[in-house]
């Protein structure tokens, strides 16, 4: 078993072990914080970052699509690194998020490093989209039936001296927020306080990215 | 510097010694010593040299006597122009290099001694971390005849655009405690920095100052530049006339522990040959035993002797008041880690006492050479093994010590991060073009065998991050100009250089706190803090990477005590005192050093020569006995391997003596074959001497049934495809690239102001080293890691030998139960960090908690 599943105010979504959610009903694939253009942007400032992390971001996102075969593709906001990453892309990254685009429809939810995404990367930008009961929006608000993204959650589970940490989905029955996706994302403990403003004390569950399946764990567990 | 009067030397070297100097010697009651004089020789024939003398040879008086001889007699200053006046300065004449800052200081203050008794006119000073900008600026102005700084202040002064004219003048160096500085990535540092200034000053001669070493014509190199491919050495002075130490083992009454490595069987006889002395040097090899050793003498010290702590995490104050009183002569014992191997004189340790494994014959001379520091006396050592197999290593380690024989490490191949760092800062003073600095670095004794394409490599990750995919030409650090030098693109690339130099990653610490517990025994780890009493005593400083394993509730042995962790808020950990007598983590995670080659080679001798036996205690002899009778005692040159059942789990014990970094990649190596045989391994711990894998596979069966082949599973072929595959996905490989990342500039450890800001956006190493084995895995960084780790971190080289030497040479001895020698490896099992990657059965295993309490 790779994968887990989640439920969302009533709606049943597949949490996959890349780090994307799959809302099989709709069709639906969404991706949270892909960053992409984060080396390039660090580069500029003189962090010569190796120049690879669109590259492996994209082929990560080929492999997702390729399984799920969706109908529609949500990038959830934080698609770019900076408001120029876009500019900064390679003619070969460029080409594979066309051909990613191809016979499906694409969202880009706008998030506070990309606010004014252009239209010529292809679909459609948006701030907020809902289907359903369902709010897809970069910054989670804590609402009901919301998936957001943002603060790419992590998790530190430890036993016996020995730890281990992971990008997570971080979940209640309500609402969820998305581990970010992107190859050079680090993360924030769901233990921040930020996550104890989206969500009721510690009643919700990490589902943690391991090497071969997703473990769903009581953040209480989680460091 | 204290000295005692010895032969005198004969007229044609005593000649050397100014009038004045002899004068000052007579009037202390001294006279000179012969290495003294002979680097005065050394001096007079314009040769740099390495001398080889115990502590307390006078050894830091011979260095700076050429320098004092030199600078007494009346040279002309010159005018210089400071841009706003003109200041009369003769320029720097002499570099002291130390690997401790403190030793700089105190070296400069005892130099003033003789300076001021001798009436010389020479100005010396000190440039540290410590030192205030103002004075700073000023040495670079106006310097000093003789400045006493470290290897990272020496990188700094280099970097700077008036290196030329600092140096322009100097003639001589002194590197003290080369034998040290040598063996860790600073020495390569160093040793760029030599190179750097052969050419700004061609005439300057080395001195360096060295205890015994294994192999002094190759740390001789260190000193001169070398050139067209041939081996230049400085010349080798050895200081004669020390008198050989007395070291005992300790003749415990008590009965020998078969594992651990605390000693507390024989606190007792510590205690009373502490009492016994004046002052007692106890040296420990970590620091956890060190305070628990101390906590351990403070309870029993019902004479009130003033013992005193000293380690490596104890604030800097602390640890300096500590040194001040021993120096005063108000300690009768210090309980000390390798903190004080190096460091000041102090006149009257009249013994030294090495608790546990003494790891290395070189080593253990040099701690025991702490004690007394009179050239012509014996020092008084004892040693306090604190197990069987640490008896063996004693005694093979006192024979060693009675041929004089030498086992220091041989001198290292430079860094290529190293090589980044000193390539910015190079282009970060005057700029440079390729193939001069080239041949510069290649004077360097550890880099004279770097490719020019390694070279190029280097300069172009320094540039543009060195990666195939050529995208970073705009945000280029350093540019070519029009000329082909190289220079730094802009100010802030300079400035960036200043704050991160230096090789030495510490570990992200956090601060440790007693508070009261909060009730973690009713099950309320939920994390909040809100009922934790903040503030709370600071007991001291732990590794993040330690508490990052533990979970609240966990027990774990701090400051000497067991302690219950409660919280971690922000960077402080809080933690209670815990009323369980053993810790539920252990915290015990060996010295920093391995056994060496030749004390294993010399305990596998000891172990297949039953005649030797006669010379060990009885317990000791009982035991090697037992096992002989039970199993089999292991060869010299063969491999025994020992399976046998216990509880419901299936054991392999093998012994292969190469300490336990080696034993612990083999431990992964030899998991992950077991692993494929379908042996079902779980878990191996690993000391110094042997390794234990433990499984729900019947092993012995296996081999009975020719299913598994013991020589195929111990095949040296394992460092190949299987090294590979679990090095690359390994923590260690990982924390080993994050080193690399960090001292060769990719990243930031510390932050101009402007960039402060901009914390929140950080990266993670991991991330990035994943991305870049995928992408570009023979970059530059990559290979610098994997060097690294092969030869630090893993000691590949040596389980390689080892693997060679035991190849169908492996004895398997079918057990029905634990023999003899393997109690002491498995008595670890649990004290010891079990290894393995953590891995999704870490997170399955918390999955499965919360499945349990579903359903019941």
């Amino acid at each position: 078993m790779r994968a887990s599943t989640v439920s969302i105010a009533g709606v049943t979504l597949v949490a996959d072990l890349s780090g994307a959610l799959f809302w099989e009903e709709q069709s639906l694939l969404i991706v949270s914080d892909l960053h992409l253009e984060k080396g390039s942007s660090f580069a500029a400032r003189g962090v010569l970052l190796p120049p690879y992390d669109t590259v492996a971001t994209l082929s990560r996102l080929a492999i997702v699509i390729a399984r799920h075969d969706p109908g529609m593709v949500i990038a959830l906001g934080d698609s770019f690194h900076d408001r120029d990453a876009h500019q900064r892309l390679s003619d070969i990254d460029r080409g594979a998020i066309t051909a990613l685009q191809a016979q499906r429809d694409w969202i880009w939810i706008s998030g506070n490093h990309d606010p004014a995404l252009p239209s010529e990367l292809g679909g459609v930008v948006a701030s907020e989209v809902a289907i359903g009961p369902i709010a897809f929006r970069h910054q989670p608000t804590g609402a009901v039936g919301e998936i957001a993204g943002h603060l790419h959650p992590k998790a530190r589970v430890a036993t016996r001296g020995r730890s281990m940490e992971r990008r997570c989905f971080a979940c209640d029955d309500e609402r969820a927020v998305m581990p970010a996706f992107g190859a050079y994302t680090g993360g924030l403990s769901i233990r921040d306080a930020a996550f104890a403003k989206i969500f009721q004390q510690l009643g919700f569950m990490a589902h943690v990215l391991g090497d071969n399946r997703v473990h769903t764990i009581t953040a209480s567990r989680c460091y | 510097m204290s000295l005692v009067s010895l032969p005198e030397p004969s007229a044609e070297t005593a000649a050397l010694l100014p009038d004045r100097f002899r004068r000052w010697f007579a009037s202390r009651g001294w006279s000179p010593r012969e290495h003294q004089l002979a680097l005065l020789g050394k001096a007079r024939d314009n040769r740099s040299a390495l001398l080889i003398a115990p502590t307390g040879a006078g050894k830091t008086l011979a260095g700076f006597l050429p320098t004092l001889v030199e600078l007494s007699s009346p040279v002309p200053a010159s005018f210089i122009s400071t841009g706003r006046s003109v200041q009369k300065s003769r320029g720097l004449h002499t570099l002291y290099i130390s690997p401790l800052k403190a030793l700089a200081v105190d070296i400069a203050r005892n130099l003033e001694t003789p300076v001021r008794e001798m009436g010389l006119p020479i100005k010396i000073e000190t440039r540290t971390g410590d030192t205030p900008v103002s004075r700073r600026q000023r040495q670079r102005r106006y310097p000093p005849d003789i400045l006493l700084t470290t290897p990272e202040q020496l990188a700094l002064l280099l970097s700077s655009d008036d290196a030329p004219f600092l140096f322009s003048s100097l003639r001589r160096i002194v590197l003290d405690e080369l034998h040290a500085l040598v063996t860790s990535k600073r020495g390569d540092l160093l040793s760029l920095g030599l190179a750097r200034l052969w050419r700004l000053a061609p005439e300057i001669r080395a001195i360096g100052l060295s205890a015994t070493v294994a192999e002094p014509e190759q740390l001789a190199r260190f000193l001169v530049p070398q050139r067209d491919g041939r081996e230049a050495a400085a010349d080798v002075v050895t200081a004669g006339g020390a008198a050989a130490p007395i070291v005992e083992m300790l003749d415990t009454e008590e009965r020998l522990p078969w594992a651990g490595h605390t000693a507390r069987h024989a606190l007792n006889e510590v205690y009373d040959l502490i009492k016994r002395n004046n002052t007692t040097l106890v040296f420990v090899n970590t620091r956890s035993q060190a305070e628990m050793l101390f906590q351990d003498l403070w309870r029993m010290n019902d004479d009130g002797l003033a013992i005193a702590l000293h380690h490596g995490s104890l604030d800097v104050a602390q640890r300096r008041k500590v040194e001040d009183a021993m120096a005063a002569g108000k300690l009768r014992g210090v309980v000390c880690t390798s903190s004080l191997d190096l460091g000041v004189d102090w006149g009257d340790v009249d013994l030294v006492i090495n608790i546990g494994a003494p790891k290395g014959a070189s080593r253990l001379m040099q701690r025991i050479g702490r004690a007394n520091h009179r050239i012509d006396e014996a020092s008084r050592a004892v040693l306090v093994p604190a197990n069987r197999f640490e008896v063996l290593e004693c005694a093979v380690a006192i024979d060693a010590i009675a041929e004089n024989a030498q086992d220091t490490p041989p001198l290292r191949t430079g860094a290529l991060d190293v090589l980044a760092q000193h390539v910015l800062g190079c282009a970060c003073g005057e700029p440079f073009l390729s193939d001069a600095l080239y041949a510069e670095v290649l004077t360097a004794a550890p880099y004279s065998k770097l490719t020019r394409a390694d070279f190029d490599d280097v300069v172009e990750f320094v540039a543009t991050g060195g990666y195939a995919l050529k995208t970073y030409e705009r945000f280029a650090r350093i540019k070519q100009d029009k000329l082909g030098r190289w220079r730094v693109a802009n100010p802030r690339v300079r400035q960036s250089y200043r704050l991160n130099v230096g090789t030495i990653v510490e570990e992200a610490m956090l601060k440790v706190r007693l508070v009261r517990s909060r009730g973690v025994a009713r099950g309320n780890n939920k994390g909040s803090t809100g009922v934790l009493g903040r503030g709370g005593r600071m007991l001291g400083e732990i590794e993040e990477y330690f508490i990052e394993g533990l979970v609240v509730g966990d027990t774990f042995v701090f400051g000497g005590e067991v302690v219950r962790y409660e919280a971690l808020v922000e960077d402080q950990v809080y933690v209670s005192r815990a009323n369980d007598k053993d810790a539920k983590v252990p915290s015990y995670m060996g010295g920093k050093f391995p056994l060496s080659t030749y004390l294993a080679e010399r305990v596998r001798k000891l172990l297949d020569d039953n005649s030797a036996w006669n010379a060990l205690p009885d317990q000791v002899r009982d035991w090697l006995s037992l096992q002989k009778h039970f199993s089999r005692v292991p060869g010299v040159r063969e491999l025994l391997v020992e399976t046998f059942p216990r509880g419901n789990k299936h054991y392999l014990v093998c012994y292969p003596f190469e300490g336990r970094l080696a034993h612990q990649a083999l431990g992964m190596l030899l998991t992950r074959r077991l692993e494929r045989a379908r042996a079902r391994p779980l878990g191996f711990v690993a000391n110094e001497y042997a390794l234990a894998i433990w499984g729900l596979g019947d092993t012995a069966f296996m081999v009975r049934q020719g299913r598994l082949d013991l020589n195929a599973l111990f095949d040296p072929d394992m460092l190949g495809d299987d090294l590979e595959a679990w090095l690359a996905e390994s923590a260690l490989m990982k924390r080993t690239f994050r080193n690399c990342a960090l001292i060769s500039g990719l990243i930031a450890r510390r932050f101009t102001d402007e960039d402060k800001t901009r914390r929140q956006v950080l990266f993670s190493t991991d991330l990035i080293y994943d991305v870049l084995r995928k992408h570009q895995a023979d970059h530059v960084l990559l290979r610098g890691a994997r060097a690294d780790a092969a030869s630090g971190l893993l000691d590949l080289r040596r389980l390689g030998d080892m693997l060679s030497r035991i190849h169908g040479r492996i004895i398997h001895k079918e057990l029905d139960r634990v023999s003899p020698l393997a109690v002491p490896v498995m008595l670890e099992i649990g004290r010891e960090q079990v290894y393995g990657e953590a891995s999704d059965e870490l997170l399955a295993e918390a999955a499965d908690e919360l499945v349990k309490e579903a359903i019941g």
